[in-house]
């Protein structure tokens, strides 16, 4: 539903506005070039992101992803003070974490919904700080191989579409950080 | 160091086959199941790319764009953020699909290598579809009351776009 809403009033506005400044045709014109553009962008992407889900799947078969939740176990103990001495919870939870930064999408979800399913079940119908955690560390980006992103670079001619990997992890970590601190922050102050 | 991150791929993509081969793996199996399943999600965000590069496209040609831009541009600016991704920005945080559509046009227009194109691939691989990815979390569960989780997930947005910004600047001066 807030999608119908975001979208319809992206048209609602674009028309209004191409009309008020004199731009119909243009509007008119976009609307044509949208649609292949998108079609473009799939198409040229196409072949990167396909190749980096196959990896993907090698890495999660070869057991990778388990042996890298298992390292981020005491790390993830902190963060979640109330459920560390849950095993179920804490086993969720550093799968979902491991799935994101190997870029395990489709992987990672589910595994992240199995731990929130936990985390909700000591207060139903309101977000436990552990809860909050969890998703604050899933709306940010912790992917290690931005591969999608990368696809784009290449489609559009980049010779090393992965030279932006240290910008991206510094832009990562701190963000992630960042979500972190507020969420211990917030943790306090909302007693409610 | 530009040769490491550039051979990091295929030494990643080698070491990543040799592991699992070890462990005896039908590496290319895996490798060809797991291909297939991308084109699984390629055939999922085609309709949503369609639908919503559509609309910024028509929103970027009707002028309502730049008008906003240019409302935002002196506060931006003071940020440090160019006021020419603001799009990627306000949709980041609500579409994956529409952000890879507005990222690929910022790309396409300033180059892959240049700095606002870069910020922008900076940008979009290091934030996250936030009210989406918190729909769905506790949509799932049945939580309604979600306290502080909007606030501190666009707490960790905005660093992660201005740390973006940032970091372009730091990494390729």
């Amino acid at each position: 539903m807030t999608m119908t809403v975001i979208w319809t009033g992206m048209i609602l506005v674009s028309v209004l506005c191409g009309l008020a400044t004199g731009r119909g045709p243009a509007v008119a014109a976009a609307a044509v070039e949208g649609t292949s553009a998108a079609v473009q962008l799939s198409l040229s992407i196409a072949g990167m992101l396909c190749l980096w889900t196959g990896v993907m799947e090698v890495m999660r078969q070869s057991g990778l992803a388990d042996k890298l939740s298992r390292l981020l176990r005491p790390i993830l103990r902190r963060l979640f003070p109330q459920v560390a001495r849950d095993r179920e919870a804490m086993d969720s939870i550093s799968a979902n974490v491991s799935a994101n930064l190997l870029g395990l999408g489709s992987a990672a979800t589910p595994l992240g919904l199995e731990a929130a399913r936990r985390l909700a079940q000591a207060s139903p119908g309101v977000a436990s700080d552990s809860l909050c955690m969890l998703v604050v560390c899933n709306t940010a980006s912790i992917q290690l191989i931005p591969t999608t992103v990368a696809s784009v670079r290449a489609a559009e001619g980049c010779a090393a579409p992965f030279d932006i990997l240290p910008a991206v992890w510094l832009a990562s970590a701190l963000s992630v950080g960042v979500g972190i601190l507020a969420c211990k922050i917030f943790a306090r102050m909302w007693r409610e | 160091m530009d040769l490491f991150f550039t051979m990091l791929v295929p030494l990643t993509i080698c070491a990543i086959a040799l592991y699992a081969a070890t462990k005896r793996v039908d590496v290319y199996s895996a490798l060809v199941r797991g291909a297939g399943s991308g084109l699984d999600t390629l055939v999922r965000i085609v309709p949503a790319l369609i639908g919503l590069m559509t609309a910024v496209y028509m929103l970027r040609a009707s002028g309502a764009l730049e008008l906003l831009a240019g409302a935002l541009a002196p506060l931006l600016d003071r940020l440090g953020l160019p006021s020419e991704l603001l799009p990627l920005m306000l949709v980041r945080p609500i579409s994956g699909s529409a952000a890879l559509g507005v990222g690929a046009e910022l790309i396409s227009t300033y180059g892959p290598d240049s700095p606002l194109g870069r910020t922008a691939a900076v940008m979009l691989g290091s934030t996250e579809t936030t009210f989406y990815t918190i729909a769905v979390y506790f949509g799932a569960v049945g939580i309604t009351k979600t306290r502080y989780a909007v606030p501190a997930a666009l707490c960790a947005d905005l660093t992660g776009f201005l740390a973006a910004a940032w970091a372009v600047r730091v990494c390729f001066g």
